[in-house]
């Protein structure tokens, strides 16, 4: 490991912040050394994401001091610009309505005749600026609103690396991003830190840390708890979360031999071939394989958002048509997607509203809410999901995102949903939190939930579900139950029908 | 380490499809001043069995002019997701000022029209304070001048009056010909140069997203503090146009500028929401609605049912709009 030079690139020294009352960090101290990878590791709420603020000047500590070089460092936007600091935030930072280009040049615009901003050529200096990064794929004349979340991530993550900065932070970086985005990001990291600049680099995905990182700093509860030069991931977890974690998976119990309460029969949809598919009431059924084959377009088909093309859908052996949400939701049909934020939670309510939202009627009586009925039906959901707030009157916003998750999933339950399409509801949850997640899941299942389960990690495949279908290019490639599971069988699946495919 | 080459897997859009989707209300705008145009001309030819002259096509020009200038002004905050109900109350400032002061001579006009043109800015910069750094609504400040604006016209001059130098109408709106149209094309030009500046990309990232923007070192009080005086100025220089028209002063005639740049801005397919739209589509916006008055008034419309066959129209302009804008962007690429 690289021996730690005199003076840090930027450095924290005991700073404690607090937002109304809630200590986000209490104390904290890191010293990131030039021509290094630092990684943060802690769960949500641990002040990571903070103490990334923090260094990046975005927010001022309460206590404590920032140095860069060893010299006390300027609070602010723009002072961090001229340390030459670069921040990939953890919410995306780009302009929706304007192109991809326009984003990527944002205050370093080319300068054509009296010095006005050349707007025809920033589309090829776009292009070749990201070709440079080994980008060819992503449009540069695309509203950013056009493209793919990981497309977007991209985006915003070559924004800051083409600044050439000293200090790089990434705070989450690979949230969205498939394995050969994170290799590519891994690569543009290594090249940074090879030429000498600072990075700090958070993640969830322990994998990645161990790949990447030259240090790793551990957070708990706003501290920083230990750093090392290398940690195995039990040890790693157990200064986490505090607590030994024995199995990080509930048991398996067999799924039920029932009839199929969901059949789909020839269904296609853009990105998939036609499709044949059977569900059972207490059933977790995976789907499994790489992202972008077609997962998305199966389980928004099914929620009707859009709905398929073509093809059968059968409930209880009936056949039923799903065309918008409105549809999906009268047929007990509920999705939980990745992305809570916009697609299905209001931040800003409680999350009483939250929860209640969609079965208002059942609750009022004459058109007024019955405040006693909603009180007990909401206790019992968060008692019943673990979901950790101190009052159900909190907003949703100021809770982790794992605890989003499961208002999200309360709600559904509440509404009488029977089928539920959980769409990688783990990724950027935290250890502890997914698995109370996984706990649910199983439970819900037990209690005869008919669940389709998708997640862009094998390794929860194999250990959550009975039996795990793997998409490739948009079809079924290899159909796993339970004996076989194993995260390598479902990794392998997929790559190997991917090789006979191409 | 690319993170996917396959080009079948990730198809891009050609530049055209991209072009077409990206200014789709800029397009419809221009669409709808083309059918209006035709209307136009039309219905003229019906009722008076020739062809509109130099004389009609100088009075449109001449009474469309004031609208471009308050549109574009309006623009400006509408791009930054802000709306300004003031406009009026600055037009009637700038005509009742214009009015009292100019006197008999153009250069006493032009130097007057000077402190006008830095009234309107002033009036402007109030705004902006009280929107950028009051972090006021920019729908409840404005509405709050509108009435300020106003008071001080009526101040200024309290019944209709006044005198506006025959030169300096010739100079602004010169009634035997459509030279005014070189106001216009200045207005276009300069919007342009305005879109190519540190200020013109800035107004349009707090549009799009005001937290992303500051995020990345926008500096969110300048510029809008930016806008808000161009959007002033702009309604001055729309005062002063109504007054070289009017040749007198009116410090009310100017009150009915602040829904019509509204509309004029919406026609022209600029986003209320912010961070979407051109300042040419309010110009054509503009246009667009002197020749529906034009159409009316030919078309022999009961001058009391004029706003009413307006709003038709504009809901019409808007639905349809909004139903192909629709169609285009949703269409894959």
């Amino acid at each position: 490991m690289l021996a730690t030079p005199a003076v840090a690139a930027i450095a924290a020294r005991s700073v404690s912040k607090s937002f109304g009352g809630v200590k986000a960090l209490i104390s904290a101290s890191i010293a990131i050394s030039p021509g290094s990878v630092h990684a943060l590791v802690g769960e949500n709420g641990a002040g990571k994401s903070t103490l990334i603020k923090i260094l990046g000047g975005r927010i001022t500590p309460d206590a404590g001091s920032v140095t860069i070089d060893g010299e006390p460092a300027h609070s602010g936007i723009a002072a961090s610009r001229r340390h030459g600091i670069g921040t990939v935030f953890q919410e995306l930072t780009l302009l929706p309505f304007m192109t991809v280009a326009e984003n990527l040049l944002l205050g370093r615009e080319p300068r054509g005749r009296f010095g006005l901003i050349d707007r025809a050529a920033m589309p090829d200096v776009a292009e070749r600026e990201l070709a440079a990064l080994g980008i060819t794929h992503i449009d540069p004349r695309a509203l950013t609103a056009d493209i793919a979340l990981a497309e977007r991530q991209i985006i915003e993550i070559a924004r800051v690396i083409l600044a050439k900065p000293r200090i790089l932070l990434l705070d989450e970086p690979t949230s969205a991003l498939v394995e050969r985005e994170v290799a590519w990001l891994f690569g543009q990291i290594r090249a940074l830190r090879d030429g000498g600049t600072g990075i700090v680099f958070t993640s969830h995905r322990w994998g990645e840390i161990a790949a990447i990182a030259d240090r790793i700093t551990i957070f708990r509860n706003g501290s920083d708890v230990g750093c090392f030069d290398s940690i195995d991931e039990d040890e790693a977890i157990t200064l986490m979360t505090g607590r030994q974690l024995e199995a990080l998976f509930p048991v398996r119990t067999p799924a039920p031999a029932k009839p199929p309460v969901l059949t789909l029969r020839g269904v296609r949809a853009e990105g998939i071939a036609p499709l044949d598919l059977a569900l059972s009431s207490g059933e977790i059924l995976g789907i499994g394989g790489l992202a972008g084959h077609g997962h998305r377009s199966l389980f928004f088909g099914l929620f009707g958002a859009p709905g398929f093309t073509q093809g059968e859908i059968k409930q209880d052996g009936r056949a039923i048509r799903i065309r918008s949400p409105r549809d999906a939701i009268r047929a007990g049909i509920a999705l939980v997607p990745e992305d809570r934020k916009s697609e299905g939670l209001f931040l800003p309510l409680k999350i009483r509203d939250n929860l209640t939202l969609p079965i208002l009627a059942r609750l009022s009586r004459f058109g007024a809410i019955r405040r006693g009925a909603e009180r007990s039906l909401v206790d019992d959901t968060i008692a019943q999901l673990a979901i950790r707030t101190p009052s159900p009157s909190q907003p949703v916003g100021v809770l982790s995102g794992g605890n989003q998750q499961k208002v999200l999933l309360g709600r559904w339950l509440l509404t009488k949903a029977r089928i539920l399409l959980l769409y990688d509801v783990t990724r950027g949850v935290d250890v502890a939190t997914k698995h109370e997640i996984y706990d649910l899941v199983a439970k819900l299942a037990r209690e005869g939930y008919a669940i389709l389960f998708y997640s862009s990690d094998a390794e929860e495949l194999a250990h959550l579900c009975h039996r795990v279908l793997v998409m490739r290019r948009g079809a079924f490639v290899a159909d796993l139950p339970g004996a076989d599971l194993t995260a390598e069988a479902i990794v392998s699946a997929a790559m190997r029908e991917s090789a006979h495919a191409a | 380490m690319q993170p996917d080459t396959t080009a079948d897997a990730l198809p891009r859009g050609n530049r055209l499809g991209h072009l077409i989707a990206q200014n789709i209300g800029l397009i419809l705008a221009g669409a709808i001043l083309l059918i209006a145009i035709v209307a136009f001309i039309l219905i003229y030819g019906i009722e008076q069995q020739r062809l509109p002259g130099n004389f009609e096509l100088t009075s449109t020009v001449n009474s469309a002019v004031p609208l471009a200038f308050a549109a574009v002004g309006q623009c400006f905050v509408v791009l930054t997701k802000g709306i300004d109900l003031s406009v009026g109350g600055v037009v009637d400032l700038a005509n009742a000022m214009a009015a009292v002061t100019m006197g008999k001579s153009l250069t006493s006009g032009l130097v007057w029209s000077v402190v006008i043109l830095m009234v309107g800015a002033a009036c402007g910069l109030v705004n902006g304070l009280l929107v950028a750094l009051g972090r006021l609504q920019p729908i409840v400040v404005t509405l709050g001048t509108l009435s300020i604006y106003q008071g001080l016209a009526i101040r200024v001059l309290p019944e209709p009056g006044g005198a506006i130098p025959p030169s300096f109408t010739n100079f602004l709106v010169n009634p035997n010909a459509p030279y005014a149209l070189i106001f216009i094309v200045l207005l276009a030009l300069a919007w342009s140069a305005f879109r190519r500046s540190r200020a013109g990309v800035d107004l349009y990232a707090i549009g799009n997203d005001e937290a992303a923007a500051r995020a990345l070192g926008v500096n969110i009080l300048r510029t809008k503090i930016i806008a808000y005086m161009l959007d002033g100025t702009l309604a001055a220089a729309a005062g002063l146009f109504l007054a070289a028209s009017a040749t007198a002063g009116d410090a009310t005639t100017g009150n009915s500028y602040t829904l019509s740049s509204i509309v004029a801005v919406v026609l022209g397919g600029v986003s209320l929401f912010g961070g979407r739209g051109s300042a040419i589509g309010a110009i054509a916006g503009a246009l667009i609605t002197t020749l529906i008055v034009n159409i009316l008034f030919f078309g022999h419309v009961n001058p009391l049912f004029q706003s009413f066959y307006e709003g038709v129209f504009l809901l019409i302009a808007v639905v349809v709009g909004g139903v192909i804008g629709g169609t285009i962007r949703r269409r894959p690429k």
